[in-house]
């Protein structure tokens, strides 16, 4: 089992890379989740309809940086359409009944994207052409911009929370629905407007994810099933936790293909989860204020 | 009253079998073998409305289940010479009831939409595990195996025709719906839905909810492992793709269509989605899950008792 220093630092970054894109699309299905109490099964399609819009774009414009804005703004707004047509009537229905519907828009999606598209994967080229030096390798430089990039927007979304009126409106509506319709803040839009953060974000990362694996209508089911894991094992809700249930399960699926394929490396995240449950069924980093 | 409702439900209950034991001999091939798989399907859904419909817990990990019943038949029917279906049977029930054990344990620890999630993300285990397992599951490929006769001891042994087939599957499933409706009305299944309706009140009267809900579901992934096995030898194949977590998703619709919390919807639902299926994909070919899809939204929202949700309290007399 000769694995080198090199090797291991490469794997290093390659984790924190692809846990970057993970912690941003989890931290879309998280904000769902920690404000409206809906677990939205159509996560995964909206991260590949976003690539989609990002890919056709690119196409068209030939910029990569117009792509991922328009695709965030498209599909932001194609959430909070979503959200008004089945998750409004489900208002004060058991929370379920939300995965249930979002499952039924994830089939739609779906299926609409593989019509639409076909089923032959689209190509994206990186924006960042350069590479330098890792080791033996030439690491490419776009690899990096996303995980910057990545931590940027989550940075945003943070500020945004923490300071902006809509962040206090949003932060009041998760404490108390009730009492901040009192006050006067405009609740369903407020939800609304989550929904279609959220939306934005997935979109976001599918975009900065396509040039890694290319764009195709199943790309989906592989994040959200991850993303999933990742919001279990960070504590549903919880945003700081599911940035580092993603980098960690990340990280371990990287080292684990150090051994064995990719596709058996998944079984290391399947373990974490299986861990957590026994010991810290909440979550791994749960803090102890929501 | 209660002994003339019974009497209705009885009758009802002859009726159906009575027309599905004839319906095999009065039906093209195409259509026979579609109910066959109906009928399957329905078991497969009943068994996941012991905890949907019960006890208040939406599996979305019931592929696993389903799944490991088809791996443990083909199992049984490669190794034993000639095929022998009792065995396909054990072994199914065995390895389905394993899993079962398995996912039970973990899950249950957690409620409601965490209960689903990790449901569901347990049967992706088993999924990336069978499909990747190449030597032992054929991987990608799935197993191919002969159909074992259906026999009886040295007695008798009949070979399979899609006649005889049908029945057995009716036979079984008609069993498996009288077996779940009798758990449904004992003590236990008493509790199951009074951990449905109020689980930290059950907790106080004092019954311990987390065993309760472990052996819920245990029961529900035996009856789900029981459709596999019935699967596996309808079609003669074993294939990762039925592990995979579509299987469940369409578990959890065919409850919804039906109605949960009745047992036969799920049945209903089954059948509906899949003759639904057969009608648009001749026009739609593999799209018809998007005008399905908005069904099932449809549903979901206006109708959420689903199909059979009017009948839900004289079902469960």
């Amino acid at each position: 089992m000769g694995v080198s220093l090199d090797q291991l630092l490469i794997q290093t970054i390659n984790g924190i890379v692809t846990g970057m894109i993970l912690a941003l699309v989890s931290s879309g299905l998280t904000l769902i989740f920690g404000i409206m109490d809906v677990v939205n099964f159509a996560h995964g399609e909206l991260f590949m309809l976003g690539a989609y819009v990002g890919a056709l774009t690119l196409a068209l414009t030939g910029n990569f940086w117009l792509a991922l804005l328009s695709a965030s703004i498209v599909i932001a707004l194609l959430g909070a359409t979503i959200y008004l047509v089945t998750l409004r009537p489900l208002l004060g229905r058991d929370p379920l009944t939300t995965i249930l519907a979002t499952f039924g828009v994830s089939l739609v999606l779906q299926n609409y994207a593989l019509w639409q598209f076909g089923a032959v994967s689209r190509k994206v080229a990186e924006p960042i052409g350069g590479h330098f030096n890792l080791f033996y390798l030439d690491y490419p430089w776009y690899r990096v911009a996303v995980a910057l990039l990545s931590a940027a927007i989550i940075g945003g979304l943070w500020l945004f929370l923490k300071l902006s009126k809509w962040g206090i409106w949003i932060r009041a509506t998760t404490q108390d629905r009730m009492m901040a319709q009192a006050m006067g803040i405009p609740v369903p839009w407020v939800l609304t407007g989550v929904f279609a953060i959220g939306s934005g974000m997935a979109a976001a990362s599918g975009v900065l994810f396509a040039p890694f694996g290319g764009v195709d209508s199943a790309m989906g089911l592989n994040w959200i099933l991850r993303a999933f894991i990742v919001v279990v094992v960070g504590g549903m809700g919880s945003l700081g936790g599911s940035i580092a249930a993603a980098i960690l399960i990340s990280l371990l699926e990287a080292y684990a293909a150090l051994w064995v394929s990719p596709s058996q490396a998944v079984i290391v995240s399947f373990v974490v989860l299986i861990v957590t449950l026994l010991f810290r069924p909440t979550g791994l980093f749960v803090a102890t204020s929501k | 009253m209660r002994r003339g409702q019974a009497a209705v439900f009885w009758t009802g209950f002859a009726v159906v079998v009575a027309l599905l034991i004839a319906a095999p001999l009065l039906l093209s091939e195409y259509w026979r073998r579609l109910l066959t798989e109906i009928l399957i399907w329905g078991l497969l859904a009943m068994s996941s409305d012991l905890l949907i419909g019960y006890t208040g817990m939406v599996s979305f990990g019931h592929s696993a289940f389903f799944g490991l019943g088809m791996y443990g038949a083909a199992a049984a029917l490669l190794t034993s010479q000639p095929p022998n279906l009792w065995l396909a049977l054990f072994y199914g029930l065995v390895a389905a009831a394993a899993v079962a054990a398995f996912v039970a344990y973990f899950s249950t620890r957690l409620r409601d939409i965490y209960f689903a999630i990790t449901t569901l993300i347990f049967s992706q285990i088993f999924y990336v595990v069978i499909f990747t397992w190449t030597t032992v599951t054929g991987g990608e490929n799935g197993l191919n195996f002969e159909q074992p006769a259906l026999g009886f001891g040295r007695v008798l042994s009949v070979p399979f025709t899609p006649t005889i087939l049908h029945w057995f599957v009716l036979a079984v499933v008609g069993g498996s719906y009288l077996l779940l409706r009798r758990v449904t009305q004992s003590p236990f299944g008493m509790v199951l839905q009074s951990i449905r309706e109020n689980e930290a009140r059950t907790r106080a009267i004092g019954y311990p909810v987390e065993r309760y809900k472990i052996v819920a579901v245990m029961l529900s992934g035996l009856f789900a492992g029981l459709s596999g096995v019935l699967y596996a030898i309808q079609n003669q194949f074993a294939a990762p793709d039925f592990v995979f977590f579509f299987v469940s998703g369409e578990t959890v619709i065919y409850n919804v269509i039906g109605g949960i919390g009745t047992l036969v919807g799920p049945i209903v639902g089954a059948g509906f989605f899949i003759l639904l299926r057969e009608g648009l994909s001749r026009f739609l070919t593999e799209y018809y899950l998007i005008p399905l899809g908005v069904i099932f939204i449809a549903i979901v929202i206006f109708l959420p008792q689903g199909l059979l949700g009017f009948a839900r309290r004289w079902l469960n007399q």
